[in-house]
């Protein structure tokens, strides 16, 4: 009853022209009102067309908070363009998205985060290139190194959203004050560091790649974090396009400079054990026991931020923060290994376009950036918008001009290695399987 | 008996009231007291897992993740704020949990009533009417409840979403379901998954009513369907209340068949929905996991704790032939 | 956190629409099956009539449409069945022949896949392992329960928390059996019971899941933890529907509990002990999340359903998993038989 009350005087309000503040209504169905799409506010929002009263569904892996704060972000764009957008986040959204676009119930958009996944749907012809505007938009806003990713047989998919950056290595600034140490910039100086540290009694590592059906995955960032820093971009692009094979000598060299920490028993893993300790130890709470001071150094993407208990100060000068991953060669540049996921669409109806294209622009970028804990590739992303210390690190590593930003490559590949076999074959690594079978293994199964 | 409680009292009404079962007997021969206490042991030994996520659920955060839930007794620090999360939450779609839990009971009430209905039935036919190739039929049916539900999710859906027609004509349009429209497909996605595995316990049951019943029904003139109604359906109630139960937490624990057919959104997705989405993003919450699993769990052990004296009876009803 | 009943009635509606659907459904094809017969026996007897009346032949008297009646009754179970599941399980014997994408038929490679990846056989055997196991387990164990507790103190309250993890999700058990399993290095405080009564007992923390096969073994457990309270439960009200007097006249023939056990309790459960040792087997063959959830198949505990959807929905490998599908149905042919001997025996006894 209240239901259809609160429905009547909203149409009231409207009819009598009274509608003060009808998008503050909240009675779930807030459409353009005249008010508001009359306002300054809206007059950036007209280039988008009229779209009144059309519903874009949107699927992504984004839940909870996060998905809250995504709501937040669009809110003013579907108050000005009547467009309703209906978002849901799934825990499982690889194998969900498979089905419901299978069972041809798809999304109008969806947030891929692996290219390898995108290109599939490419090929199975369910995907819509994306409209003129959007590209215009996405190659105005976007490194061409990150439309790449999204671009099959010359047609453009999908422009990038978020991006997290994933070359960073976990540490506490108060523990390194009070001892005495020094942030590494080489990565000789991060072995001596590590030495140091070793010989205080104290594993200076701590690492963990359990996640539930997605186990493997953290291993998987620090082997390609390794290649980018033995190799050359280019053979790292060949890699992860089976340009060579996976059990190459180069891809052994990564695996094994890699080992030279993972499987350092002096190394690791601090506040849990051996290193076979790091196949069970949960990924969300691998870094923790830097606050304790049982480990002192964590390779873990921007996004570990999360990941702190309660209470623990995330600063330059505070609990805990990150320093960029150091490159072994210095004078190549700076390689950053990152994440992140791309607006794809299953339909082409123009108000799909329109939010494609609008998800692309500096607007929504800013209005993103200012609710907080985000980060993006797009160049129009200012940096006064983004608050969190570590996320201002990560966008200045994206925009410095000697990064050289390379995908995660397992979300490049195709799923049953990228998220199959290099998975498993990382926690056989890890659990003791020398490096020549293990590659042997993944290789195998690349067809 | 000084333990009449409803499980033992349902029991022995049965078996004429004396109490001396079989098994009573084995057991009062071997050491009553000594049988006793372990099988007291053996509960409490169960039930220690479920305990030690009870508990963690009350603890923060941190010390979830730090030490053992059994530190809790020498250093008890009890906080409620799991559950505060849990049922309020800090998203807006948090202050909804009443929400799904309406969509929970929406999706599970009918989802338990059809597949019972429809395999009373069908079991009946199986059992009592004379028909070629029954026998086959049932092996079918009983084969079928190995079909995995994820390989039938693709086909239902495509059922729903684009209809079916055969040959350029359309059969049955598509659904396009709305909002909680949707319930419907949900419905009758677990109705199809429930019906082999209740075709064939109710099967079992119904065919073992004995045949003099329904003969004498017979002779006196009494068609299939008043033979179903008057005789059979009152004597298979306590089998109905066991199929019942076993259906009910398999659809209130679902999360499968609900995330594909109903959605994530709080008009129609269940708790299981809301509670996995509540691990947040990349897992990072997963402490809420602890008291989201005891505030599902409540429900079905209410349902299960009220019918367990049918559940029981029910499972006697299989064996009235002795 | 304000909760607007109102907004919730559109659910409501739904669910009485819901409901109303049933009763119609169910109360019309109940009726129709009254009203029917009734209506061919008048027009029956309205020949009979006509027919005596004119002096032609009477017409054959058919013998009960008894093939009719079941049709009805079997109606809603035969359609939903078709559509749920004997469609999606032909769709998936096709697909188990064709490519990744459904593409191409490319004969028997799946299978051969199946048969010649060493981490698929050891898939293969795992699941053997489950299958064997679980049943096994579960019925022993809820069967010795069921007859420990019987009329013992507290039985009910046993009885329920035996009972106790069927009612949680199999996703909740295997949270809350991480819980028990996890591992924290040596010298650190342990968070995992077990490893706690280890290190208390003066061992040292081991790493249960990652060693195989003992982490399959561990897996099994969460099973039979939630399932032996089924097979207990079943049992139990099964041995308490012994009549009285047999068991009355064996004690006076003065049977040990040992044979009392073997000739009458065994015997007269038999038919329940089918249905549990049957539901669990198809069950454990089913069995995902569990796998899933505590380790994703790795260390090499993957059981057929979880490397299905595994190769089917996550790696975009349809006829791969599909093959495994098609396995599955295979694995079950042995119980099938069995049933086929019961009814059988049931049908001649």
């Amino acid at each position: 009853m209240a239901f259809a009350r609160s429905r009547q005087a909203f149409a009231i309000a409207g009819v009598l022209g009274l509608a003060l503040s009808a998008t503050a209504c909240g009675t779930g169905d807030d459409k353009k009102s005249d008010t508001a799409a009359g306002s300054a506010e809206c007059a950036a929002y007209e280039k988008y067309g009229d779209n009144d009263g059309k519903k874009v569904t949107i699927y992504s892996s984004i839940r909870d908070i996060e998905a809250d704060r995504l709501a937040e972000s669009w809110k003013q764009f579907e108050d000005c363009t009547g467009i309703e957008i209906d978002h849901e986040g799934s825990g499982e959204f690889e194998a969900q998205l498979n089905v419901r676009v299978d069972g041809g119930n798809a999304p109008d958009l969806a947030f891929i985060p692996q290219p390898g996944l995108l290109k599939r749907f490419v090929d199975s012809g369910k995907l819509k290139p994306v409209g003129a505007d959007t590209k215009k938009m996405a190659e105005e806003n976007y490194p061409a190194d990150w439309l790449k990713y999204s671009t099959v047989n010359g047609q453009f998919y999908g422009a990038p959203l978020g991006s997290n950056v994933k070359s960073f290595v976990w540490y506490s600034p108060k523990t390194f004050k009070e001892k005495g140490w020094t942030v590494p910039t080489s990565w000789d100086e991060l072995i001596k560091l590590s030495d140091q540290i070793a010989a205080t009694g104290t594993k200076p590592w701590c690492a963990g790649i359990e996640s539930g059906e997605a186990t493997g995955w953290p291993a998987t960032d620090w082997i390609e974090d390794l290649m980018l820093r033995t190799q050359t971009p280019e053979v790292y692009d060949q890699w992860t396009t089976h340009g060579i094979p996976f059990n190459d000598p180069k891809v052994a060299e990564a695996l094994d400079k890699a080992g030279t920490i993972l499987k350092n028993e002096k190394y690791v893993n601090g506040g849990f054990g051996g290193v076979k300790s790091i196949a069970t130890t949960s990924f969300q709470e691998a870094g923790v026991p830097i606050t304790t001071g049982k480990c002192a150094l964590h390779r873990q993407a921007s996004f570990y931020a999360n990941q702190w208990p309660k209470g623990t100060k995330v600063a330059e000068d505070g609990d805990v923060f990150a320093f960029y991953f150091p490159a072994i060669d210095a004078s190549k540049g700076k390689p950053v290994l990152g994440g992140g996921e791309f607006v794809a669409a299953f339909a082409d109806r123009p108000e799909v376009q329109a939010v494609q294209t609008y998800l692309a622009s500096g607007e929504y970028t800013n209005s993103r950036a200012k609710i907080g804990d985000w980060v993006s590739a797009n160049n129009k992303l200012d940096l006064a918008n983004v608050a969190n210390p570590i996320d201002k690190l990560s966008v200045q590593i994206l925009q410095d001009k000697s990064t050289v930003f390379r995908f995660d490559g397992s979300d490049l590949m195709p799923a049953a290695v990228g998220s199959g076999t290099f998975w498993k074959g990382m926690v056989q690594w890890i659990n003791g399987k020398d490096t020549k079978t293990v590659l042997d293994g993944i290789e195998g199964s690349w067809k | 008996m000084t333990t009449a409680t409803p499980t033992v009292a349902a029991g022995t009404q049965k078996t004429g009231g004396r109490g001396t079962s079989a098994a009573g007997r084995v057991r009062k021969r071997l050491n009553s007291r000594t049988a006793t206490i372990v099988s007291i042991v053996i509960a409490l030994v169960w039930t220690i897992p479920t305990f030690g996520l009870f508990i963690s659920s009350v603890r923060p955060e941190n010390e979830i993740k730090g030490s053992g839930w059994w530190t809790f007794f020498t250093n008890p620090s009890f906080t409620l704020e799991n559950y505060q999360e849990v049922l309020f939450g800090r998203s807006s779609s948090s202050g909804q949990l009443a929400s799904y839990f309406i969509n929970s009971l929406a999706i599970t009430i009918p989802s338990v009533l059809f597949p019972l209905a429809f395999a009373s039935l069908a079991a009946y036919a199986l059992a009592w009417i004379n028909f070629r190739g029954r026998d086959w039929m049932y092996i079918a049916i009983f084969a079928l409840q190995i079909v995995p539900l994820q390989m039938a999710l693709v086909p239902l859906l495509k059922f729903f979403s684009t209809g079916v027609s055969i040959g350029g004509v359309t059969v049955m349009p598509a659904w396009d379901l709305v909002d909680e429209q949707k319930f419907a497909q949900v419905w009758f996605a677990h109705t199809c998954f429930a019906l082999p595995f209740a075709v064939f316990l109710l099967h079992n049951f119904i065919s073992q009513l004995p045949g003099e019943l329904m003969e004498s029904a017979r002779v006196d003139g009494a068609t299939h369907p008043k033979i179903f109604r008057s005789i059979v359906l009152p004597l298979i109630t306590p089998a109905l209340a066991a199929f019942g139960i076993f259906q009910f937490l398999w659809v209130w624990n679902d999360l499968l068949v609900a995330l594909i057919f109903a959605g994530g959104g709080d008009e129609t997705a269940p708790l299981t929905v809301r509670l996995a989405e509540m691990a947040g993003t990349r897992g990072n919450e997963w402490q809420r996991l602890t008291a989201g699993a005891f505030v599902s769990i409540v429900v079905p052990m209410i349902v299960f704790l009220s019918l367990q004296r049918f559940f029981v009876r029910g499972l006697l009803a299989g064996s009235v032939k002795g | 956190m304000e909760f607007d009943f109102a907004a919730e009635q559109p659910k409501f509606l739904m669910l009485m629409y819901g409901l109303i659907a049933f009763v119609a459904v169910v109360g019309g094809l109940l009726l129709l099956l009254d009203v029917v017969p009734a209506w061919f026996a008048r027009r029956r007897e309205a020949q009979l009539v006509a027919a005596s009346a004119s002096g032609a032949p009477l017409p054959r008297r058919r013998k009960p449409r008894e093939g009719m009646f079941a049709l009805f009754f079997l109606l809603p179970t035969l359609l939903l069945l078709t559509i749920g599941l004997v469609a999606p399980a032909i769709r998936t014997t096709m697909l188990s022949f064709m490519d990744a994408n459904s593409n191409d038929w490319i004969g028997l490679r799946n299978y051969g896949w199946m048969f010649s990846e060493d981490s698929i056989v050891r898939v293969l055997i795992n699941t053997l392992v489950w299958v064997l196991l679980v049943p096994l387990v579960a019925t022993s164990f809820g069967l010795l329960y069921a007859v420990m507790v019987d009329k013992a103190r507290f039985e009910s309250v046993a009885k329920s928390l035996i009972f106790l993890p069927m009612a949680i999700s199999f996703v909740g058990a295997s949270i809350i059996w991480k819980f028990v399993y996890a591992y924290r290095g040596d010298g650190q405080e342990q968070i995992g019971l077990l490893n706690q009564i280890v290190v208390s007992l003066g061992g040292e923390p081991k790493q249960w899941l990652l060693d195989s096969p003992l982490n399959t073994l561990l897996l099994i457990v969460i099973m039979v933890w939630i399932q032996a309270g089924f097979a207990m439960v079943v049992l139990s009200a099964a041995i308490k529907a012994i009549p009285a007097d047999i068991v009355e006249a064996a004690r006076l023939d003065g049977v040990t509990p040992w044979q009392m056990f073997w000739q009458i309790t065994m015997p007269s459960i038999r038919p329940a002990l089918i249905v549990v040792v049957v539901t669990l087997s198809i069950a454990t063959l089913k069995v995902f999340d569990i796998v899933r959830t505590t380790t994703n198949g790795n260390y090499e505990t993957s059981v057929i359903a979880n490397e299905m959807y595994n190769q089917a929905f996550r790696y975009g490998q349809n006829g791969q998993g599909s093959a495994l599908a098609v396995f599955l149905f295979i694995l079950v042919i042995p119980i099938v038989i069995y049933q086929i001997r019961n009814i059988r025996q049931q049908r001649e006894g």
